[in-house]
């Protein structure tokens, strides 16, 4: 019982935020000091067209009114229509979502795999050639743009290696696989196509390097603090003392421990890696929120602008929520509260 | 206890002398030297500079590094080099401005909230939640979108999207403070609100600020040139790191220094910031400093 008070506590929470952000992401809409509709239409729309524009987004009602239509649409999920793609922005944006996602979850796939063992590694080879080796790396992870670790990737991997594809998400002569998921890589594993794994895969792997350095640097900075903390408590000396290998020692009585704050930081770099994604689907032409909240902040289209504003901001606190839900079970002292 | 490698630099912090060793510790040295010759370039630029940064040479299109242009030259023929080093001052405006505005209002809110307490505290938090919620690059270029694309705007825009992590860190500093006896024997002594939390709450909370204000530097040079290189920062000819890094864009698979010199730039510059923010919480927090 308490858990499910602890959720829905949270989720009062999170409603309540996402009143202030629809407020937010409205007001951001009417500081656009150039006409959505001549943005939209060209210099030469007659004002008839004009007035039909301004009608058909609502521009022409008082802004109370116009914020109360926003939310209402919002509510039953319509988020308006797009003024570059003259589609509906929920359905650009659950066409756009799944190849961020994927790209997400392929950058934390690798922060975790490459992040955590560094840590460990660094931690357990405190002041030695393999700690100083990966703090550099990780303040380096932590110092750099994004968009121009992209470009060089490119440059070595693409144009100088020639090993990985440039950008998009698969070979243009390569069929994507019956969308199941809209993850191309699950979607090709489903229906066994092993062509367009290959390709899906390849495509995959230069992105979601970019992306995922951050927050391999952010995930074996974290690691290595909690490990070198844990390693010098008594039940360490305890498992030692018992005889048991060092390296049982480290992994099952270590790591087990050090894990803890490392999951809090794992859900936090999810809101990063969406800004990052942003950076890293435009250099890459990777078709997901990124690419195209970009091009249509650019044609001044601020009804798919916010569509993206208002689903990142209510995936960051959602991320949250399942980070302390698993918080909730990993730590039994959360639990006492 | 005393620490006899301190160095000739002290910080008062935490309402008492904190003798800081920060010169005894190689990486904080690194940190203040590339911080210290970045500044010289943004101060000296016009002295530093062998060229001017906007002068277009068409004859010397894409030249690689030589001695006549250490770091080579663009598609316009403009010396990077030159460019780079005025790209310096932008780059410090651009981190001094967000984190000046952007520490002051955040800091000034987190202290209100923290001091006053109740309906205040509630609401005050509520709305910097909201801000926390988004994604900063995402709802900057929201932000910058709205406003148009220029510096002045991609500056508002990540202030905006800074200021919410001032406030907690204020409040949050607030609250451990405010039932603390130099605190009540100041409210005893009949001093006022202004004054108690000016003089008395403010200074014994600066630790964490100064902290997170040199990460946010870092982070905040890094978005602005995030900002540009997707159009909604400076605008060319502005010699912005991230616009240099754009326009070599095209040129990646050629001429990749185009590209190299700024971002190593940007690496230098927001690395350092990021390191003296490791060394000052190191500082500060003696914790941290056993566990290295």
């Amino acid at each position: 019982m308490r858990f499910v008070g602890f959720v829905a506590r949270r989720l009062v929470g999170i409603a309540a935020v996402m009143i202030g952000v629809s407020v937010i992401t409205f007001a951001i809409s009417h500081l656009v000091p150039a006409d959505p509709a001549i943005a939209a239409l060209g210099d030469h729309a007659s004002a008839e067209q004009i007035a039909a524009f301004r009608s058909e987004y609502h521009l022409d009602r008082p802004l109370p009114e116009q914020y109360l239509t926003y939310v209402g649409g919002i509510l039953r999920g319509d988020l308006g229509r797009s003024i570059r793609t003259r589609r509906e922005v929920v359905a650009d944006l659950a066409e756009a979502f799944p190849a961020t996602l994927e790209l997400s979850l392929a950058a934390l796939l690798v922060a975790i795999v490459v992040g955590i063992p560094s840590g460990v590694w660094s931690a357990v080879s405190r002041g030695r050639l393999p700690d100083y080796l990966v703090r550099v790396l990780s303040l380096v992870g932590g110092s750099l743009p994004v968009f121009w670790l992209g470009l060089i990737v490119i440059g070595l991997g693409y144009y100088q290696l020639g090993w990985f594809p440039g950008g998009g998400r698969i070979d243009l002569f390569v069929p994507p696989p019956p969308a199941r998921t809209g993850l191309y890589v699950l979607d090709s594993l489903l229906a066994g196509d092993i062509v367009a794994l290959a390709s899906a895969l390849r495509h995959l792997v230069l992105p979601a390097l970019t992306l995922g350095y951050f927050s391999t640097a952010v995930i074996a900075r974290m690691t290595r603090s909690s490990m070198l903390e844990v390693l010098g408590q008594d039940y360490m000396r305890t498992a030692r003392a018992k005889g048991l290998q060092e390296r049982i020692v480290v992994l099952r009585h270590g790591l087990r421990n050090a894990l803890i704050p490392t999951v809090t930081i794992i859900g936090l770099t999810f809101g990063s890696l969406l800004s990052g994604a942003v950076l890293t689907e435009t250099i890459f032409s990777w078709p997901g929120l990124g690419r195209y909240a970009t091009a249509s902040a650019v044609s001044l289209d601020f009804p798919a602008v916010l569509g993206v504003t208002l689903l990142a901001a209510v995936v960051y606190p959602v991320a949250n929520l399942a980070v302390d839900v698993a918080y909730f079970w990993l730590d039994p002292r959360t639990q006492r509260g | 206890m005393a620490d006899p490698t301190v160095g000739p630099l002290t910080l008062r912090a935490t309402g008492l002398t904190l003798r800081a060793p920060i010169f005894s510790n190689a990486l904080n040295v690194v940190s203040l030297v590339v911080i210290g010759a970045f500044a010289a370039c943004a101060v000296f630029a016009p002295l530093l500079a062998p060229y001017d940064p906007l002068a277009q040479a068409l004859g010397a299109r894409l030249e690689p590094p030589s001695a006549a242009h250490w770091l080579g030259t663009d598609q316009l023929g403009r010396d990077i080099a030159s460019r780079l080093i005025y790209g310096a001052r932008i780059s410090l405006i651009i981190g001094i401005v967000v984190v000046a505005s952007a520490g002051v209002f955040g800091t000034f809110i987190g202290l209100v909230a923290g001091y006053a307490a109740g309906l205040i505290d509630e609401t005050l938090m509520r709305v910097t939640e909201v801000f926390l919620a988004f994604p900063p690059l995402i709802l900057a270029m929201a932000i910058a979108g709205a406003l148009g694309p220029s510096l002045t705007n991609a500056i508002i825009a990540i202030a905006a999207v800074t200021w919410a992590v001032y406030a907690r860190l204020a409040r949050g500093q607030i609250l451990a403070l405010r039932h603390r006896e130099f605190v009540e024997a100041a409210r005893a002594m009949g001093a006022s609100r202004a004054r108690i939390i000016g003089l008395h709450l403010l200074p014994n909370a600066i630790a964490p600020l100064m902290i997170q204000a040199s990460f946010d530097m870092g982070s905040a040079i890094v978005s602005a040139a995030g900002l540009s290189f997707i159009g909604f920062g400076a605008q060319p000819p502005t010699p912005e790191w991230g616009v240099m890094i754009s326009e070599g864009r095209n040129f990646i698979s050629t001429q990749l220094w185009l590209s190299l010199f700024p971002g190593l730039a940007i690496l230098l510059a927001v690395g350092a910031f990021n390191l003296l923010g490791d060394g000052l919480r190191d500082l500060f927090d003696p914790r941290l400093r056993r566990t290295g």
